[in-house]
């Protein structure tokens, strides 16, 4: 079995990707796409340039928000409510893993 | 090829109607979607439930499913010989292929001529997998061997599941959750389409010392309880090396101590910090000088630690 190495790509807020990128990685349309930046799921870097460009951590929203699209036959207001309570959620998971680092553990 | 009970799956009977179709499909769905449920199978079961749905949503393939026949979910079994000629008029062999992958390319109750056009470009399918590392690889980044079995398409177009072996380099600083990209790394595509992406998610295996927090990390410091009145130096282990830390006199239980870049490093620059919380531990048995000197020691201590519930007492009354 040949194993070759490979260089990963980071999606994250250092790296940026263009609406054309993020619509053909996530598969939602480019119009999908904006009609969510309209409900502020996603924001562009600069939301006054004519170019909208995108944190490259957005791909991973936009490719769950693509599934549940796909999978729950969501229209676009549905699909904006439940990445909505997907995000708080996910902020919540944070924030409890941040205060479990800091509860000490049990030392034995 | 081995067989799987889609109407078992939904939990229907063979018989019911596309309402009662989706409807279990809806239910089951919304129970295992791997974005919503907190399940531990969830991306398993899915991904049964979806394979299930898309053949039995569709009058046509829901009709070919039903003509390979009955047998027992997993059990392994052949089309029947008509099958095959209704549904696919060139041979090809159904002993490495999966069942979903054999309805995945049924269009309108007829296969594909058997073959896909060769004219037209198939994209390869994304593929997301978790990557478990330990926070030393974290730290120090690593080479990490996937093996996957990843859908493809063999060179009549039928569609395979294929093992993959791929090195990755995974690089230092990838945190909990940290979601990483390897473009062309998923399944091939056909007649020149692109390959599809590998999407990696990077998943932390629990320390035995250190508790991360984005680029910080918690450790537990064990202080004896001299250490904490009088001050001290001590050793404390950290991801590159152990370093000798000064205890302050008069430190207390659950104090952060501070040890600035010393956690995990930030691939864009910087390092996250090590915490020391402060935690004073007793020795279980003692020898008999040990005692005579802690009843010394508090017969001749004038320290309060319970003073503020006095004050509290004395309030409230």
């Amino acid at each position: 079995m040949r194993v070759e190495l490979t260089e990963v790509r980071w999606l994250d807020q250092h790296h940026k990707l263009s609406l054309a990128d993020l619509s053909g990685l996530s598969g939602l349309t480019e119009a999908e796409l904006l009609e969510l930046v309209d409900y502020g799921i996603f924001v562009p870097v600069d939301p006054k340039a004519a170019e909208r460009t995108f944190r490259a951590d957005c791909l991973v929203l936009a490719r769950t928000a693509s599934r549940l699209r796909r999978d729950f036959d969501l229209d676009i207001q549905g699909l904006a409510l439940a990445l909505t309570l997907l995000e708080r959620i996910h902020e919540l998971e944070a924030q409890l893993s941040d205060l479990r680092a800091r509860v000490p553990g049990r030392l034995t | 090829m081995k067989y799987k009970d889609y109407y078992r799956i939904f939990g229907i009977d063979r018989n019911a109607s596309a309402a009662e179709i989706k409807a279990a499909y809806r239910s089951l769905a919304r129970k295992y979607h791997p974005d919503v449920s907190k399940e531990p199978d969830a991306e398993e079961k899915f991904k049964e439930i979806s394979e299930a749905y898309q053949t039995l949503k569709d009058p046509q393939k829901r009709a070919a499913y039903d003509q390979l026949g009955r047998y027992q979910s997993g059990q392994e079994f052949k089309p029947p010989p008509d099958w095959q000629k209704q549904y696919g008029d060139v041979p090809f062999s159904f002993d490495d292929i999966d069942l979903s992958d054999l309805f995945s390319d049924l269009r309108g109750g007829r296969q594909r001529d058997g073959q896909r056009n060769r004219n037209v470009p198939i994209p390869g399918q994304d593929y997301e997998a978790n990557v478990h590392i330990t926070l030393e690889e974290a730290y120090f980044g690593a080479e990490v061997e996937l093996d996957l079995n990843m859908p493809e398409y063999d060179a009549n177009g039928m569609p395979r599941r294929m093992p993959h072996a791929f090195k990755t380099r995974i690089p230092k600083g990838a945190t909990d959750g940290q979601r990483l990209r390897v473009p062309g790394k998923g399944g091939k595509g056909f007649n020149g389409g692109p390959s599809g992406d590998l999407y990696l998610n990077i998943v932390l295996r629990p320390h035995a010392l250190y508790r991360p927090s984005g680029y910080d990390l918690y450790l537990d410091l064990p202080l004896a309880p001299w250490e904490a009145v009088l001050g001290a130096s001590v050793k404390v282990p950290t991801l590159g090396g152990l370093v000798r830390l000064k205890i302050p006199e008069g430190t207390s239980a659950g104090q952060h101590l501070r040890l600035p870049k010393r956690g995990l490093p930030n691939p864009h620059g910087g390092q996250g910090d090590l915490f020391a919380i402060v935690q004073i531990v007793v020795p279980s048995v003692i020898s008999e000088r040990e005692r005579q000197l802690y009843k010394q020691l508090a017969g001749g201590s004038a320290f309060n630690p319970r003073g503020h519930f006095d004050q509290e007492v004395h309030h409230a009354s």
